[in-house]
């Protein structure tokens, strides 16, 4: 007995024992969509400079929330802060709160339908009606004029949305919101909201397994995940018009449309945007950085992560998926970052 | 039931305290008071649990009050909140994953206790052992994979076809559902039941076996009519255990059970239950009164743990023989 | 052989083989889980998974050395917290209590054994982490640890109680105070079964994701201390295991993998060390 309370002790010193640490420790969280782009960035700064910024996925809402209660240090996020929540970390907080727009990425629609194997093009009063439940099958007019020469089968269309509150589905219901009135009175936009009808997985992956699994189903999710699954996904037409398929390109081409009505902090939607191939579901991710750090070593390395990010750090966001920002949005930014204190 | 204390109490007061720190300085009531300290812990951080949840739930409680229960609407943006589907998804799943856990596990647990040599018994529960570590979120991954394509392609049309007339077995096979979430979770809670069981039955005196035996009684008689009630009080306390981790589990259910609000009478259809609609929606809840509705949901976990294990005991005992053996609520 | 012994007997093979075929079912869904899982995760097992810190995405290599260590941290508070309150409250339920007192504290367990865990975690997130403004190890342990303590409790209060009066009457017989004989006689009779509950709880918590992510977050680096965020295995499984790259799915499963491991080393070492010198008859 007193043997393995002995052990107990030293394991415990042991735990307890600071590794050499002498770099600094940041911690965030934030949203899982640009997870990937955002370690990949937190490592490299890390490799250059020693600083140690320690990034959990746990969702946008989450780091909204953790942000605000100070538990972490930097938060992030596919949906904008609206004005209460700004609001309430002002008055948590004594000072306000900052976005800084990273990547772009896109929501697309994927889709199993059998015998089809190629890109669908989707309208949006089809999108708006398959999710409100009123298009119920695959060769209804609202789909197949869109796709002739397409062989739909007349199958029920099996709706798939997300379970969880996420980001995705936030920039998915904003676009929906804007090319249909009867979804924003009935369901209106958020990270959760009370789906007309569907199935809900859980994380983009979740909504990707489960469409693989089930035929005649039809889902959305980031972009990245329906390339690195190989999961179809359809055009959508955007607002002048044309049918676009998610791409860098086009969705880069979306940002660009909105910087002329940028707003000085950064909150702006971009979905349906205007430019002849824009891809009508992006969205910027933002960094939700404090206006005041209490540690000024901390307010430095982010600052200087910040200004590395918008501009070397781009060159890594195509090869994962993501779309660069347009140059006037990084100059913006770069001003921006002075702000913090 | 305590075994008795040897000390004998003190007739007045002046002389109750005085024997109260003589007992003090003896060992044994310093050890039934800080034994006791423990103890009363679990009772409090129970109770601290419960203050936390009403605290939290404050907003739903005061706007919706006994509707929450009886509603069946979930819209977080208009803001207005029900439970009866999650309460129906959470009990439904956990009733199916209890018909088919309780039965095997108890079987395998006999098995193993009474039939199997000991070198071939005592590995296979270290394997067993072993499955209650798996993350729930593996399991939830393995039900994605695996048992949902079987649902859909196999068992799902097989009931359909052999036991359709039952409006258990109807509508639509998409695979997810309250059937497949109750395979899942019996997958998860079947270990409980068998580790502990077993142990239970083995605790059980030989002399309990042989006496039957003696009597003329054939293996099974022995086994079923004797040791098992012997054991009884164990074994449900291991469905109980079983019925805990049924109800309150998040990860593999949500993975599963399609992550939908309804109310059905089929087994096939998608569902909800409260566990997995709190992990799903917690982190991301934007609004007060989203928040709050979600800790008055765990809320209403509890009180159905509550209700379930009040009558969970008042069966046993109803159902207990006196004299046999370990007979207590 | 009159007809109804014969009857009774073929109900005695027949239900004997059916409890046969129960095991054959049980084990062999659960051996397949574990099949599925070699040979999903052995693959990516390599020195490096236990010694190198998590890299990108996009990056082969790397490994999950903190995570290791996280858990193994995590799991070592928490069975210092919820071990001692389980055990001891069980002795006091089996050996000093009232009926009422006993009916009371086991309702309280079963109660908080149903508590979906992430209900927990917000709990220790509530008290843990929002006071101090940050996530740490100690809120993930306290969390977990009140999960163990339920089964402990429950199992130690039923194998005590198992043990046959006559043990404990003939310690006292021969003047041993009631600690002592709690403690030398019957603990030491009922210890198979505890240390089976109390190596059911550990194994539960170890796979437990949701309290964690309230309480010990997660950390890309090494976690100095107890104070600060702590990786852990089932973390890095659910983060790894709902993201689109396959890499980091082969990595999923070999942390379940690992985590299986870990949790068998501490069921062989326990079962080792606390053997040594006790000899129980298998009644």
């Amino acid at each position: 007995m007193k043997r393995l309370a002995g052990m107990l002790l030293v394991v415990l010193a042991l735990g307890g024992m600071v590794w050499a640490q002498n770099a600094l420790l940041i911690n965030g969280a934030g949203a899982t969509f640009p997870n990937p782009i955002y370690s990949k960035w937190f490592d490299e700064f890390h490799k250059a400079n020693g600083t140690q910024i320690n990034y959990q996925p746990v969702g946008s809402g989450a780091g909204i929330k953790q942000v605000t209660e100070g538990t972490v240090d930097f938060g992030a996020t596919d949906g904008p802060m609206n004005d209460d929540q700004i609001k309430a970390y002002r008055t948590k907080n004594g000072a306000g709160i900052l976005h800084f727009p990273t990547v772009l990425g896109a929501v697309v629609p994927t889709y199993n339908v059998p015998g089809v194997n190629t890109a669908l093009n989707f309208t949006p009063e089809a999108l708006a009606g398959i999710f409100l439940g009123r298009i119920e099958r695959w060769n209804d007019p609202a789909i197949a004029n869109a796709n002739k020469g397409v062989n739909l089968p007349g199958n029920d269309i099996v709706v798939i949305h997300r379970s969880d509150g996420s980001g995705t589905t936030y920039i998915w219901t904003d676009y929906l919101s804007k090319v249909s009135g009867d979804w924003k009175d009935k369901v209106s936009k958020g990270t959760s909201v009370n789906w007309p009808k569907g199935l809900g997985g859980k994380g983009n992956e979740g909504v990707t397994g489960l469409i693989k699994q089930t035929p005649n189903s039809i889902g959305y999710v980031e972009l990245i995940y329906a390339a690195q699954n190989k999961v179809p996904y359809g055009s959508v037409k955007n607002s002048a018009g044309t049918f676009v398929k998610a791409d860098l390109a086009s969705v880069t081409e979306a940002a660009s449309g909105a910087v002329k009505t940028m707003p000085e902090d950064f909150r702006v939607s971009i979905t349906n945007a205007p430019g002849k191939n824009a891809y009508p579901i992006s969205s910027f991710t933002w960094l939700l950085i404090p206006e005041k750090f209490k540690d000024t070593g901390k307010r430095d390395a982010m600052k200087k992560f910040l200004n590395w990010a918008i501009t070397d750090g781009q060159g890594s966001a195509e090869n994962l998926s993501y779309a660069k920002l347009p140059k006037e949005v990084v100059d913006k930014e770069l001003k921006a970052i002075n702000r913090v204190q | 039931m305590a075994t008795s204390s040897i000390n004998v109490p003190s007739a007045s007061p002046v002389a109750g305290s005085r024997s109260f720190l003589s007992k003090l300085r003896n060992g044994d009531e310093i050890a039934r008071l800080i034994t006791f300290l423990f103890a009363a812990t679990v009772v409090l951080i129970t109770v601290g649990l419960v203050v936390e949840l009403w605290i939290g739930s404050a907003l739903p409680r005061h706007k919706f009050g006994f509707s929450f229960f009886v509603t069946s609407v979930w819209d977080p943006i208009a803001e207005q909140f029900g439970a009866l589907p999650f309460i129906y998804g959470t009990l439904v799943t956990a009733g199916v994953a209890l018909f088919l856990a309780v039965p095997l596990g108890i079987g395998a647990a006999i098995f193993l206790a009474e039939l199997a040599p000991q070198k071939l018994s005592d590995p296979l529960q270290f394997f067993i052992d072993l499955l209650a570590a798996v993350p729930s979120v593996i399991y939830g991954l393995l039900g994605l994979f695996i048992v949902i394509p079987m649902m859909r392609q196999w068992i799902q049309p097989a009931l359909k076809n052999t036991l359709g007339f039952l409006p258990l077995f109807q509508g639509p096979a998409y695979g997810v559902g309250f059937f497949t979430a109750g395979i899942v979770l019996a997958i998860m809670v079947i270990p409980y039941i068998i580790s502990v069981s077993r142990e239970v039955l083995l605790s059980v005196p030989r002399d309990q076996r042989e006496a039957a035996l003696a009597l003329g009684s054939t293996r099974w008689e022995s086994t079923w009519k004797v040791v098992v009630p012997f054991a009884k009080t164990g074994i449900m306390g291991s469905i109980f255990l079983a019925l805990a981790r049924a109800l309150g589990e998040t990860m593999a259910v949500t993975m599963v059970i399609g992550n939908t609000p309804t109310i059905s009478s089929s087994l096939f259809s998608p569902g909800y239950s409260i566990a997995a609609v709190i992990a799903n929606e917690f982190t991301e809840a934007t609004g007060d009164m989203h928040l709050s509705a979600l800790i008055e949901l765990g809320l209403v976990l509890f009180l159905l743990t509550f209700i379930l294990n009040g009558l969970a005991r008042l069966l046993m005992l109803l159902t207990t023989q006196r004299g046999s053996g370990m007979g207590h609520a | 052989m009159n007809a109804r012994l014969r009857w009774r007997k073929l109900v005695s093979g027949f239900m004997l083989t059916m409890t046969g075929v129960c095991a054959l079912v049980a084990v062999s869904v659960l051996f397949f889980i574990l099949g599925y899982f070699v040979y999903n995760g052995g693959m990516s097992i390599n020195w490096d998974f236990f010694t190198k810190l998590p890299t990108q995405v996009g990056e082969t290599g790397g490994g999950m050395a903190n995570a290791i260590v996280g858990s193994a941290k995590l799991l070592l508070l928490a069975s210092l917290i919820g071990v001692p309150i389980g055990f001891f409250g069980g002795i006091y339920l089996a050996e000093f209590s009232s009926t009422k007192v006993a009916f009371v504290v086991r309702y309280a367990a079963d109660l908080l054994n149903g508590v979906p865990s992430i209900v927990i975690g917000i709990f220790a997130y509530a008290l843990l982490v929002l006071p101090f403004k940050h996530f740490s190890t100690i809120a993930g342990s306290f969390a977990l640890g009140i999960m163990m303590i339920p089964i402990t409790l429950r199992s130690t209060e039923e194998f005590l109680l198992g043990v046959p009066r006559a043990l404990r009457e003939g310690s006292m017989a021969l003047g041993a105070g009631k600690w002592t004989t709690i403690m030398r006689v019957v603990v030491p009779a009922a210890y198979r079964g505890i240390m089976t509950a109390i190596l059911l709880a550990l194994a539960r918590v170890a796979g437990e994701t949701a309290p964690l992510l309230f309480t010990a977050l997660g950390n890309h680096y090494w976690s100095p201390g107890w104070n600060q965020p702590t990786s852990s295995l089932p973390v890095m499984i659910f983060t790894y295991a709902l993201s689109p790259y396959e890499e980091w799915h082969r990595q999923a499963w070999a942390a379940g993998l690992v985590l299986l491991g870990l949790v068998l080393m501490v069921n062989i070492v326990a079962r080792v060390i606390l053997s040594r010198g006790v000899a129980v008859p298998r009644s």
